[in-house]
Parts: C-alpha cells; sequence; structure tokens
C-alpha cells in the first residue's frame, strides 16, 4: 500500500473526486460526440459525411496537412541540428524562439501572417505581380499550418541528439567513413524516431488547426475550406448533426494518429 | 563550408517565419497613430473581451492546476488502481491534443447546449452554460487538461517513492509529506506547467468562438474579438488587441524559458 | 520489542516472494537475514515496516496484531539501500523531520539532533545537503534520521550496498557498534554472508521466499539444516562419491549420497607434515591462484576434485606436487537427510595406554 496514501485526509471521497472530474471532463464529450452524430441513424450520417463540400474539405486538410508535414520534418530536422550541434552568436535566442508557436493565440498567429503576406504587404504584393497567389489560397493555409507545427519535430529531435553518444561517430570516423556516411548511416537513424513522432505530432496538429487558418485561408468551400472550418460553418448554420458527422470523421484519424505515436514511443521506451 | 550554409539558411527560416510576422504585429498596430492604437485597445469592447480572457486564464490555470498534479499523483504512485487502468487512464489524458479545437467547442454544445436536457436543467436553475462563461470555461479547460498532468507525471516517476516512503516512516501522513518532501521536487515542473497553461487558456479560440457565440460584450474574448475585427475589415483595431496578447505571449515565452532551465538543474 | 511473524506469505500478481514465513525476534537483538537476491528478504522488511501489506499471515509487535497500521504508527526506523535522503533539506533537518513531525520544541529537536550529529560522527556536517555528502556520510546521515525519533525496531535494507568495499569494514564495524550501544532491536536485510556473519547476533537464511535456517553465524555454519544452507555459507565443493574418501567409507551405505566439504575443513600438506598420517590420503596440486592474504589451491584426490586454501606462510606449493590430504569434516545429505560427519579415521588407531 503506498505509503503516501495512507492515514487521514485522503478518503474515497476525494479519490472519486479527482476521477469524476477526468471522466466528466474527458471522456464524457467524446463519447457524446459519437453518439450525437449518431442519433438521428446510419443515413443521416451518411448523408452528412458524403454531401461533397464536407468531405472536399476533409481531403483537402489533409493533403495540405501532408505538405505542411513533409516540410517541417526537412525545416525542422535541420534547424534542430543546427541548434544542438552548431555554438553561434545568437543561438539560445532562436532556442527559445522555437517555442514561440507554442505561447501565441492560433488566431494573432493568423492576423500576423495576414499582414505580413496579404495583399496590402511587400511579400503579398511582389507575389501577386509574379501570379503566385498566397493569402486567401493554398499556400497561406500551408504557411499557417507550418507556423503552428513549427516546434514539433525540433522538439523532438533535440533530446535524442543530445543524448546520443559522440563516441559512434568517432568509432565511424575512424572506421574511414566520411562525414556525409556517418552522417547517414550513423546519426540519422538515432534521430529518425524522433522525426518520426515529431511528423506525426505535428499532423496531427496541422489536420485540427482552426484559428491560423481560419483567418488566411479565404474559406471558399470546395477550393479552400478546411475541415475544421467546414464544422464550424456546419454549426454556424444550425446544421449541429452534420457538423457532429464530420467530426467524427476527423477525430477518428487523430485518435488513429495518437495511438500509433503511442505505440512508437512505447516501443521506444523498452529498448 | 557546410556550416554556414545551414546557420543561415535556419536564421533566414526563423525570421521569415518568426520573427518578420512578430514584427509585423508591433508595427501594423501604429499604422493609425498612437491614438489608433489607444482607442483600439480602450474600446469598451476590447476591454470587456480583455477582462473576459483574463477572468478564464486564471479560473482554468487553478482548476487545472490542482485536478492536475492530483491526478498525476495518482497515476503515478496509487497502487489502488490497476497497472492495466494506469495505462489505459494514460493515453486518455492525451486526447484533447488529438482534437481540434472546434470539435472540442461542438462537443460541450452538443451536451449541455440549451437544446439538451443537461442545459436546461442549468438553465431553468438560472445558470446558463453555453453561450456563456461557464461554458467557455469548460472549453478552455478540456483543451488545456494535458498540460499540467504531462509536465508532473515524468518529474514523478523521476524522483522515485522513496523519499515518501521514507517520510511515512517517520511519521509524516500524505499532506504533510506532500508539501514537505514531493512538492520542492516537482516546483519546477508545475511551474512551468502553469506558464504553459496560461499561454494556451489566453490563446484558446476555435473551441471558445463555438461555445460562446461571440456575442460582443458579452461572451467575447481578447482572440475572439481579433476573430471578428478581421472578419469586418477594422484592422488596426485587429492589430492592437492582437499586439496586447502578442506582448503577453513574448513575456510568457520568456517565463517558459527560465523554468525550463530551472526545472532541469536539480 | 518482542517480534512474531506468522504464516508470512506474499503475492506479486503470480509471483510467490514469501512462503510461508514464521519467526520470533526478542528484544535488543541484532539480526541479520541473509540470502540471494529476489529471495524475498527485502519483502519480509517492508512488510515488517508497513511498506507492503501481507498477502496472508500476522504480525505482531509485543503481542498485538500490526497488520492493519500504518508505517507512521508502527514506531520503526527504516534505513534504505540508496538511503532516500530528502534532497532539498540539509542533514540538521533531515535528522529533524521525525520530530518535527511530532511537533517537538525547538530546543528538544536542537539537542537530538546535535546528539545523534556527535553520535554518527557527522559533526560540522549538519548545513550540508545530500549531494555535497560522500556515499559513506549519507548512509550514517540515513542512520540518524532513523534513530532521531527514538523508534522500537530499527529495520535496514542492504544498507552498505551502495558503498565502496574499502569503506564497506569500516561502516560495518561502526553499525554494529553503534547499535550496541543504543541497544534497539535491528533486523537488517543483505545478500553478503561476510557482513552477516561479522554483523549479527543472529541469521535468517531466506531463499525462494522461505525461511531455511535461523541462529547465531556460528550454528548456521557449523549445523547447517538444509543443502541450500550449506552451500550459501562458505565456499564448498559438492563431492558425489564421497565412499571414495578416506574415513567416509560407511557413507556408501546411505545410497544417493552426497557431500559438502568446506575448503577450511582440508588440510593440505607436503608429506610428513600432517600429523595424523594414517587419516590422509595422496593428492596432487592442479593450480594455485592467488588471493591477496592466501593461496587457493585446486587439488586432485583420485577422481575427486577439491579447493582449500593455504596460508602464505607455509611453503609454497607448486602445480604437479604431491601433497597429503585431510579431510576433517563434510556435511553429508541425500533426498531424506542430511548430517555432518567427522573423519572416522581423526582418532589415533593406535591410541597409548600409559
Amino acid at each position: 500500500m503506498n505509503a503516501l496514501f495512507r492515514g487521514k485526509g485522503w478518503s474515497f471521497g476525494f479519490r472519486s473526486a479527482i476521477m469524476l472530474y477526468f471522466v466528466i471532463l474527458i471522456v464524457l464529450p467524446i463519447v457524446g460526440i459519437y453518439t450525437q452524430s449518431f442519433s438521428l441513424g446510419w443515413t443521416p450520417f451518411w448523408e452528412s459525411v458524403s454531401d461533397p463540400l464536407a468531405w472536399k474539405a476533409v481531403l483537402l486538410t489533409v493533403k495540405l496537412a501532408i505538405i505542411a508535414t513533409v516540410l517541417n520534418m526537412f525545416l525542422g530536422t535541420m534547424i534542430g541540428w543546427v541548434l544542438i550541434r552548431y555554438r553561434f552568436p545568437g543561438r539560445r535566442l532562436l532556442n527559445s524562439l522555437v517555442d514561440l508557436p507554442f505561447a501565441l493565440p492560433t488566431a494573432v498567429g493568423g492576423l500576423m501572417i495576414l499582414l505580413l503576406l496579404g495583399p496590402n504587404s511587400l511579400v503579398g504584393g511582389l507575389a501577386e505581380r509574379l501570379g503566385i497567389e498566397i493569402v486567401f489560397h493554398e499556400p497561406a493555409i500551408i504557411v499557417a499550418m507550418l507556423f503552428v507545427t513549427f516546434p514539433f519535430v525540433i522538439r523532438a529531435i533535440q533530446p535524442l541528439l543530445e543524448e546520443m553518444d559522440k563516441s559512434e561517430e568517432e568509432a565511424a570516423y575512424t572506421l574511414g567513413a566520411t562525414r556525409a556516411k556517418t552522417f547517414f548511416s550513423v546519426i540519422f537513424p538515432t534521430m529518425l524516431p524522433g522525426i518520426m513522432s515529431g511528423a506525426m505530432l505535428a499532423f496531427s496538429r496541422a489536420l485540427a488547426e482552426f484559428g491560423a487558418v481560419v483567418l488566411v485561408a479565404g474559406n471558399i468551400p470546395g477550393k479552400t475550406l478546411i475541415a475544421s472550418v467546414y464544422i464550424f460553418g456546419e454549426i454556424e448554420s444550425s446544421n449541429p448533426q452534420g457538423a457532429a458527422a464530420v467530426s467524427v470523421l476527423l477525430l477518428t484519424l487523430s485518435f488513429l494518429i495518437l495511438w500509433t505515436v503511442n505505440l512508437i514511443q512505447g516501443r521506444r521506451s523498452d529498448q | 563550408m557546410m556550416r554556414r550554409i545551414w546557420i543561415t539558411l535556419t536564421y533566414i527560416v526563423f525570421s521569415l517565419l518568426l520573427i518578420a510576422p512578430l514584427i509585423k504585429i508591433f508595427t501594423g498596430s501604429w499604422a493609425d497613430g498612437w491614438s489608433g492604437f489607444i482607442e483600439g485597445i480602450t474600446r469598451p469592447q476590447s476591454l470587456h473581451a480583455l477582462m473576459m480572457t483574463g477572468i478564464i486564464v486564471v479560473v482554468v490555470t487553478g482548476l487545472n492546476t490542482v485536478f492536475g498534479i492530483m491526478l498525476a499523483m495518482y497515476l503515478v504512485r496509487a497502487e489502488w488502481i490497476g497497472r492495466r487502468m494506469k495505462r489505459l487512464l494514460n493515453s486518455l489524458v492525451d486526447l484533447p491534443f488529438a482534437v481540434s479545437p472546434v470539435i472540442g467547442g461542438l462537443m460541450i454544445v452538443l451536451i449541455l447546449g440549451p437544446n439538451t436536457i443537461i442545459g436546461t436543467l442549468f438553465e431553468d436553475a438560472g445558470f446558463k452554460i453555453v453561450y456563456a462563461l461557464p461554458g467557455m470555461i469548460l472549453a478552455t479547460l478540456f483543451v488545456t487538461f494535458p498540460l499540467m498532468v504531462r509536465e508532473v507525471m515524468p518529474v514523478l516517476q523521476e524522483i522515485g517513492a522513496q523519499q515518501e516512503e521514507a517520510a511515512s516512516t517517520l511519521g509524516a501522513y500524505s499532506w504533510y509529506t506532500f508539501w514537505k518532501v514531493t512538492w520542492p521536487s516537482i516546483r519546477w515542473g508545475v511551474i512551468y506547467g502553469v506558464v504553459l497553461t496560461v499561454a494556451r487558456s489566453l490563446g484558446e479560440f476555435g473551441a471558445v468562438l463555438v461555445v460562446s457565440g461571440n456575442i460582443m460584450n458579452k461572451t467575447q474574448t481578447a482572440t475572439t474579438l481579433v476573430y471578428q475585427d478581421v472578419e469586418n475589415f477594422n484592422v488596426v483595431a485587429a492589430n492592437g488587441v492582437a499586439l496586447v496578447l502578442a506582448a503577453f505571449s513574448v513575456g510568457l515565452l520568456l517565463l517558459m524559458e527560465w523554468a525550463k532551465k530551472r526545472k532541469e538543474v536539480h | 520489542m518482542h517480534i512474531e511473524v506468522r504464516n508470512l506469505n506474499k503475492n506479486f500478481g503470480d509471483f510467490h516472494a514469501v512462503r510461508d514465513v514464521s519467526f520470533e525476534i526478542e528484544k535488543g537483538h541484532l539480526i541479520g537475514l541473509l540470502g540471494p537476491s529476489g529471495g524475498g528478504k527485502t519483502s519480509i522488511l517492508r512488510m515488517l515496516a508497513g511498506l507492503e501489506s501481507p498477502s496472508s499471515g500476522d504480525i505482531l509487535f509485543h503481542g498485538k496484531r500490526v497488520n492493519d497500521l500504518p508505517p507512521q504508527e508502527r514506531g520503526i526506523g527504516f534505513v534504505f539501500q540508496n538511503y532516500a535522503l530528502f534532497k532539498h533539506m540539509t542533514v540538521y533537518d533531515n535528522i529533524a523531520f521525525g520530530l518535527k513531525v511530532k511537533k517537538q520544541s525547538k530546543e528538544y529537536i536542537r539537542e537530538r539532533v546535535m546528539y545523534l550529529v556527535e553520535l554518527t560522527g557527522l559533526k560540522g556536517f549538519e548545513h550540508r545537503y545530500a549531494h555535497q555528502l560522500s556515499g559513506g556520510q549519507r548512509q550514517r546521515v540515513a542512520f540518524a534520521r532513523a534513530l532521531a525519533p527514538e523508534p522500537q525496531l530499527l529495520l535496514l535494507d542492504e544498507p552498505f550496498a551502495a558503498i565502496d568495499a574499502k569503506i564497506r569494514t569500516e561502516l560495518r564495524t561502526w553499525l554494529k557498534e553503534m547499535i550496541e550501544r543504543v541497544g534497539i532491536t535491528s533486523i537488517f536485510v543483505t545478500h553478503d554472508q561476510e557482513e552477516a556473519i561479522e554483523v549479527a547476533d543472529e541469521i535468517m537464511i531466506i531463499s525462494k521466499g522461505r525461511l531455511e535456517q535461523k541462529g547465531s553465524p556460528w550454528d548456521i555454519y557449523k549445523s547447517p539444516e538444509t543443502p541450500f544452507v550449506a552451500s550459501f555459507i562458505g565456499e564448498s565443493t559438492i563431492v558425489d562419491n564421497i565412499a571414495q574418501l578416506k574415513g567416509f567409507e560407511d557413507a556408501a551405505s546411505r545410497p544417493g549420497t552426497k557431500a559438502l566439504i568446506r575448503p577450511e575443513y582440508i588440510e593440505i600438506g607436503k608429506p610428513g607434515e600432517i600429523k595424523l598420517a594414517s587419516a590422509t590420503l595422496p593428492g596432487k596440486v592442479k593450480h594455485l591462484h592467488f588471493r591477496g592474504s592466501e593461496w587457493m589451491v585446486e587439488l586432485l584426490v583420485g577422481d575427486t576434485k577439491l579447493i582449500t586454501y593455504r596460508s602464505l606462510e607455509k611453503e609454497v606449493l607448486h602445480p604437479g606436487d604431491q601433497v597429503s590430504v585431510l579431510v576433517h569434516r563434510a556435511y553429508l545429505f541425500n533426498d531424506n537427510e542430511s548430517w555432518i560427519a567427522e573423519n572416522k579415521l581423526k582418532v589415533d588407531p593406535m591410541p597409548i595406554h600409559i
């Protein structure tokens, strides 16, 4: 019996309160949404989900999230590497800045991107003249997703790089491997689990993002309407059941990803 | 050297993605000069929205800190929960991370909204949940729930139960042991968790937008006000409020990094 | 403090860690729980402390059943293997903890803590933190801390496992002296036989969850009750065919009997060195290993391999040397019984009557 919990003060009631808080806050709502979306039966659920705008939104979200995640993997790996392995002025400042997207409200992030890349700005004006459309088009959504998921891959690979035993690398060098070969055969495999789990978390987040995207996307149905904004739209149009149906789709996808991440991390801790 | 290229590229990415946008917020607020800025943030709806955000941040951080620490202790130390159950609960804790904020808001509306059993029950008693502050607090509680738990759990696992066992053999009961033995070890993890929770509740947007109905001067928060301003093309005002939020965020970021350092020292 | 344990059992899931253990301990005694790792000793100790609850069985202090009492109320002091010092407190505060919990007066606390600080030789270190102390010092703080609230029973879980070999012997002696001085009933767990033999008044040998034997170190050493005990204490050689050895021929009358022979009971010498020449067997030295304070000698007697030790003061032997071997006694056992047999030929076959 754990010594901390014996004795006065820790009653059954206390435990129940904590557990109740947990269950009511987390489990109930999620169960609720699954039941509610099927409350009117399978057909209405299917109808809501097969509405072309709905599945187009989901597909668009997945496509853009994948692009943002892949970009993140490259950028994140490079930046994580630079911040851990190299010493240069401003390194500590940049390292702290990495967490900015965690600290900043998503709506503010969206506004920032709008101001920076919008039609009235330097970059936006330039791009428009070149024929590239950013804001209110897909590129802006990708930028927004990139912004909010920026820290994930970086923070996932940094501890791995820090923990890594330098002697592995040195052994490779003494055996005659070039820097490039060493990187790909020794260092990269160590970073890989971090890149993968960081990417999955980033993907999951990009799928779910609302605040940053809704301000910059233009939200044109079928074109630049992502799933979370679609759901929002359905709620505003007093179609909560339709919103719930598409939510269930998105949720199930996110849960699968979360579960996969748990599996990967579980296996890693067993090693 | 390759090194220089990578470092330069890194700086470019940072400037484009993070630094330039941040600067733009600062400069954009002053587009109409100092008076424009002041006007933007002293509008009645701005002040109200900032106040709502403040209330939500305080309440949510307080509740989730207390419950988060307790839950973390149960999940790591308690022996009355079976091992399988603990693993299940552990994965459940992460759920809010996987849920899009809009869906989070939707869930609360579906269960506690004015068309539901529970919702009408409370409303008859004079206590509105959805489209009122309680609903907004609930939505933010949901979204920020995992943060404290996830910060405290690894610390508890690392320090191990032995010091607490030692305290029990010396006659200390649970509360005394918690304050004198456990708390000094988890203190910095908790502080870091508090900063994260504050930052997240400050910035919560999607869930609150859905649950609150974004009624000006009634259920608007700073973030939903920014949204509304942008939709109404009132960019300068939006900028002003956003600046206040951004300033807080940068401050929180500094606190975050400082607490992170202290957390690792011990 | 009279401690009684009856039919104690502990299961961890499917693993039966402690099986039907029963024993009694007298007040003021220093008991060692000795046995191989994973054998259940620490579980027994923790159940006595109240840190684990038994699956079945009773624990009684002073005749009163304490199974349901939490550790806070049992009046025990516990010294952990890794000291478990409170990292955020000074040495002084660590030792004072048990007293502060009981809300003793500041003066009383100061007196008692300083007394213990002096007793444990930590004077001058009161304001240091755990990470500023050496292993030996930390152990002494843990000891002082456990003693501060004047417990009735002191429990120590492998107190010297994490300490350097050299300091270990010093600390061992110190601990025994301290415990005797304070006069407190103590139980300590160890897997090091040397430690148990040196420190404890009485030893309980625990293996695979069972209590194999309880007795003074000398009793256990001299009269082991089970083959496990016999092989555990001291290094022995197992001999399958004991009847071959001179003086133990009648062991052949009980079939399937094997023997455990301790190196201390094997005497070797150059021909002529051993007095009871008639009881000796010829043997040949196979290997010699230098052990720092003596030689370990591997020899072959007929088909039987034996191990013994030879003092550095005696004439040095070399591999291939012929020696005389005298086996003084062996611990014999078969499936049904076990006993100790003296070499029958040790009686001078030609007594001279005056």
